[in-house]
């Protein structure tokens, strides 16, 4: 399959009056053509933040970009003059976010919302942009798109605003799709409803997605492969299956565990992972995850965890997969040991 | 929206009959009639004539009557101290005056006010924005009649760039008209610099952006539309601002307008002045007010559409 | 990297707590005092207001001359070592004259700022607190005095009661207590819908320990910085209502009063008859208004980290 985007070593920083925080410590991930690939983590764990350094949204002052690259169609967009990169957003690259009632203007009408990117980019006479959008609008599901054009944000329902934004998002038929979590605010219903939304649409047009997530729910239904990330960093990564089924990061194990399902025995209490994440102002020496690890050992806190290769792409950065720790771990289970 | 604005033109119906009624009651509760001032020596009969002439030897609710018909039939009455001129002809004479005045401020500093406050938004902890609103401060701390009076000192007397009173051309306008925009100019760039700053961190901002819209763009239709429409339901309180700070500044710049009368009947005990005047200067107030209010209802599509208005 | 084997073994859990927070947590007033003090401007306005409360008292006290003594040798000199800031169209002593005002005009300010919260904070406390139909008309009430001109209101008021320190902090309070009014009630009916306050309430918090605890320490913030706010205004009242002749009457002296007296030196060169009110009202303007702001700042939720 044909790379698309390929993020490699990302780091970014927020400049803060308390000092400055490493909210993206080195990520690196490659997104192919016509794949969905889910970031997955906790509140904080620096998934946002990346998902927006791809579209240099953040501006610089806040947060900047301090290392790595990002090659997208043989330019790397961490270098990029804002100037070009005004075109690559909304035409190449475009995002959604999580809230539809906040994220989109509720002064102006919904169809100069999603015209006027048509004619920013494509340079179309008002007319075609009209014709564009009342397509998109179809296309995303919304009936009557005509008369619904001229209509403002507090006449949609949340699900109907949440397809609008990926109308406006996708009218220019960008090459990636970035969603930062696009269905947390939706009930569940709804939820099921977008996520088969962006499922067709991936079938027509064949846009790559970047899914920002902490829902594995979501995660199992719609990605190919999965990046779990933890305090500004992916510790485990490979095809959704791999992780779900054959989970290697403690991590990942106690995401996975700590889901409720509904065939669970009731009498079973949740299982959460202990602790909280780390402060990013000052980032551990060691693995980041060792304080809330109930495996770690002396060198997850003093080195950070090289990456190990699984088969099949699954890579994990984690101390539990070097043989010494392995050795370890068949002592301790071994009741006789030796 | 119509039910919108027929709960205001209500409300503006009852505010406007209780200013009335407390001007008429509390200028009637005024110590002395103002035949019996000291320094008059009116014989009875002449003061008993003044008083019925005046209708104030009826009781006092037949006196409100009587006004209330007058009002309707928009005749404010005779002035005190000069018993052949009337209360209208007054307003007549120094309204069109002020007025002037009072739109050239107005329009002075909404302009410069937005323009002001969108700048130091836009370069935010930047020596710009950092200026101009040290300027605001000042700006809400100087009494206009403060910076009335620098100005004639050094722009009128000393570099002889601007006459120094009356009224005439339109150089005489630009001083008064300088002081009494200032500190709506002021209260302005604050409150647009405030909701600028708000705005711009917005997530649909954000989308704007995500959008690959130019920044002009994203100022000037996406983030202005939003920050403006709080300024205009301040466009009232402005309005009585500058109203009331024509009076101090008719009088420093020897304008002959409306304040300059109220003013003087304020000088004179001329109740009745007093209470024409107060009553024009409320009516005018309260319905520059409700035109605020339609204005906004019709800008803000939420109101439009549904007649709600967001909590704020 | 090479890792050594020894680093192979179980880890000490002591020094690395799950839960340990890294930045030492703060209370919600040490923060405000905090940012307030990183607020240069708006401690310069205090030290001044603190200045020109000092002076206002110790001014005509350490002041040779007394404030009303006329005399008509003396008058219209300019500032100098016998007459500090000058004196005036009587031959009165402007130094003594500006401290004299300084109290007149403070008093009004404080007071009526006062006044303003006694009687807002309680109309709008109760209001926001009652609720319903209680709360829907006297809300109703002052949304209709909102409507009155504020400042026409006072000149009338001035009219009938007769000029005077009095009469001026009671038209001036009679107006504006109802901004307060409403910005308590507002704090208090979006706090009493709030969760923190749900929360307390099914843990079975008695009414008074709710106010106490949640309500009062929430909208102090507000409130603080409304009085401090509303003094500039009341100062700046007392000066216009003495424009119009509606002021404090001589021989006292209020920044007003010596202002509109010093008018036309604008003309006639005796410039320090007007500049030194003129100047003093508008820095305790300034100073409070900075203040305000500061402590406007530093009380905002929305601003915190």
């Amino acid at each position: 399959m044909e790379k698309l985007l390929e993020v490699d070593g990302l780091q970014v920083a927020f400049k803060t009056h308390g000092g400055t925080i490493q909210a993206v410590r080195g990520v690196s991930f490659t997104l192919h053509k016509g794949e969905t690939i889910a970031i997955v983590g906790e509140s904080g764990c620096g998934k946002s933040v990346t998902a927006k350094s791809i579209m240099r949204l953040i501006p610089e002052h806040i947060g900047k970009i301090v290392g790595g690259k990002m090659l997208f169609q043989g330019k790397d967009l961490a270098q990029l003059p804002e100037k070009e990169m005004r075109e690559m957003r909304g035409s190449q690259i475009s995002m959604i976010f999580q809230d539809a009632m906040t994220s989109l203007n509720p002064t102006i009408s919904i169809g100069e919302q999603i015209m006027e990117g048509i004619i920013r980019h494509q340079k179309v006479p008002r007319s075609e942009a009209k014709r564009q959008a009342t397509e998109i609008l179809q296309l995303v599901g919304i009936a009557n798109p005509e008369s619904r054009l001229k209509q403002y944000l507090h006449q949609f329902s949340g699900g109907m605003r949440q397809r609008i934004m990926i109308a406006i998002a996708l009218v220019c038929k960008p090459a990636i799709l970035i969603a930062d979590e696009p269905t947390t605010a939706l009930d569940v219903t709804i939820q099921a409803q977008i996520i088969e939304l962006f499922q067709t649409i991936q079938r027509k047009t064949g846009v790559s997605i970047i899914m920002i997530t902490h829902d594995l729910g979501v995660v199992a239904k719609i990605a190919d492969r999965v990046n779990v990330m933890y305090a500004g960093k992916v510790v485990e990564s490979g095809p959704v299956r791999e992780i779900f089924y054959n989970p290697q990061h403690p991590y990942t194990k106690g995401l996975l565990s700590s889901m409720p399902r509904l065939d669970a025995d009731r009498n079973i209490p949740l299982s959460p992972i202990p602790g909280t994440p780390p402060d990013l102002f000052a980032p551990p020496a060691g693995c980041a995850f060792a304080a809330r690890c109930e495996y770690a050992l002396e060198v997850c806190r003093a080195h950070q965890p090289e990456e190990t290769q699984l088969g099949s792409k699954h890579v994990v950065s984690c101390w539990l997969q070097d043989p010494r720790a392995k050795k370890l771990i068949t002592a301790q289970q071994s009741p006789t040991g030796t | 929206m119509l039910s919108f604005i027929l709960r205001r033109f209500v409300s503006m119906i009852v505010t406007l009959w209780l200013i009335i009624t407390l001007t008429f009651f509390l200028m009637h509760a005024a110590p002395g009639n103002p035949f019996e001032k000291e320094g008059k020596g009116l014989p009875d009969a002449v003061a008993a004539n003044l008083n019925a002439f005046y209708n104030l030897d009826k009781p006092l609710i037949v006196q409100y009557g009587l006004y209330l018909q007058n009002l309707v039939k928009f005749d404010l009455g005779p002035s005190i101290a000069n018993s052949s001129d009337t209360v209208n002809k007054i307003i007549a004479r120094g309204f069109p005056v002020s007025f002037q005045l009072g739109l050239v401020a107005i329009l002075f500093a909404i302009v410069t006010g937005i323009a002001l406050g969108v700048v130091a938004a836009l370069r935010h902890n930047r020596l710009i924005d950092y200026v101009a609103m040290v300027i605001a401060v000042i700006g809400i701390s100087v009494p206009s009649f403060v910076l009335a009076s620098l100005l004639i000192k050094y722009l009128a007397v000393e570099w002889k760039l601007f006459p120094t009173a009356t009224w005439g051309t339109w150089q005489h306008v630009v001083l008064p008209a300088l002081a009494l925009a200032f500190s709506p100019i002021a209260i302005i760039a604050r409150l647009t610099r405030t909701n600028m700053l708000e705005v711009l961190t917005a997530e649909y901002i954000e989308t704007a952006r995500a959008k690959g819209l130019s920044p002009a763009t994203i100022v000037f239709k996406h983030a202005l539309r939003n920050a403006i429409l709080p300024v205009v339901t301040l466009l009232g309180a402005l309005i009585a601002n500058i109203l009331t700070g024509s009076f101090v500044i008719e009088k420093i710049f020897a304008i002959p307008g409306m304040g300059k009368y109220f003013v003087a009947g304020i000088n004179n005990r001329d109740y009745s002045v007093i209470m024409g005047t107060t009553v024009f200067y409320s009516t005018l107030l309260i319905f520059m007010m409700f035109i605020v209010d339609v204005l906004y209802s019709i800008i803000d599509p939420r109101i439009k559409f549904h007649g709600k208005e967001r909590e704020g | 990297m090479i890792v050594s084997d020894e680093l192979f073994t179980p880890m000490r859990k002591d020094n690395l707590s799950a839960e340990a927070i890294v930045r030492p947590q703060l209370t919600y007033w040490q923060e405000a005092w905090l940012r307030l003090r990183g607020n240069k401007l708006a401690l310069a306005g205090l030290v001044i207001i603190i200045i020109l409360g000092v002076m206002a008292i110790a001014g005509p006290i350490i002041s040779p001359h007394d404030y009303a003594k006329q005399s008509m040798i003396t008058k219209n000199q300019p500032p100098s070592a016998e007459n500090w800031f000058g004196t005036d169209d009587f031959g009165r002593d402007v130094f003594t004259r500006v401290w004299h005002g300084a109290r007149i005009s403070l008093f009004v300010g404080l007071m009526a700022a006062l006044i303003d919260f006694f009687i807002g904070v309680l109309y709008g406390g109760i209001a926001g607190y009652l609720g319903g139909r209680v709360d829907n008309i006297m809300m109703r009430f002052v949304d209709i005095l909102y409507g009155l001109p504020y400042l026409l209101v006072v000149i009338l008021l001035m009219v009938v009661m007769g000029s005077g320190l009095v009469t001026i902090i009671v038209a001036l309070s009679a107006t504006g207590w109802i901004g307060m009014a409403r910005t308590v009630r507002g704090q208090v009916l979006q706090m009493k819908n709030s969760e923190y306050v749900l929360a307390a309430k099914t843990m079975g918090a008695k009414p008074f320990y709710i106010v106490r605890k949640h309500l009062l320490p929430n909208t102090i913030g507000i409130i603080i910085v409304y009085v401090t706010l509303s003094v500039p205004s009341a100062i700046f009242a007392e000066a216009f209502l003495s424009f119009l002749g509606l002021g404090i009457q001589a021989p006292m002296a209020s920044w007003g009063t010596m202002a509109n007296d010093g008018l036309p030196t604008i003309l006639s060169g005796h410039w320090w008859r007007l500049f030194f009110p003129a100047f003093f009202i508008s820095l305790t303007m300034l100073a409070f208004n900075v203040l305000g702001d500061g402590l406007r700042d530093a009380f905002d939720p929305k601003t915190r980290r």
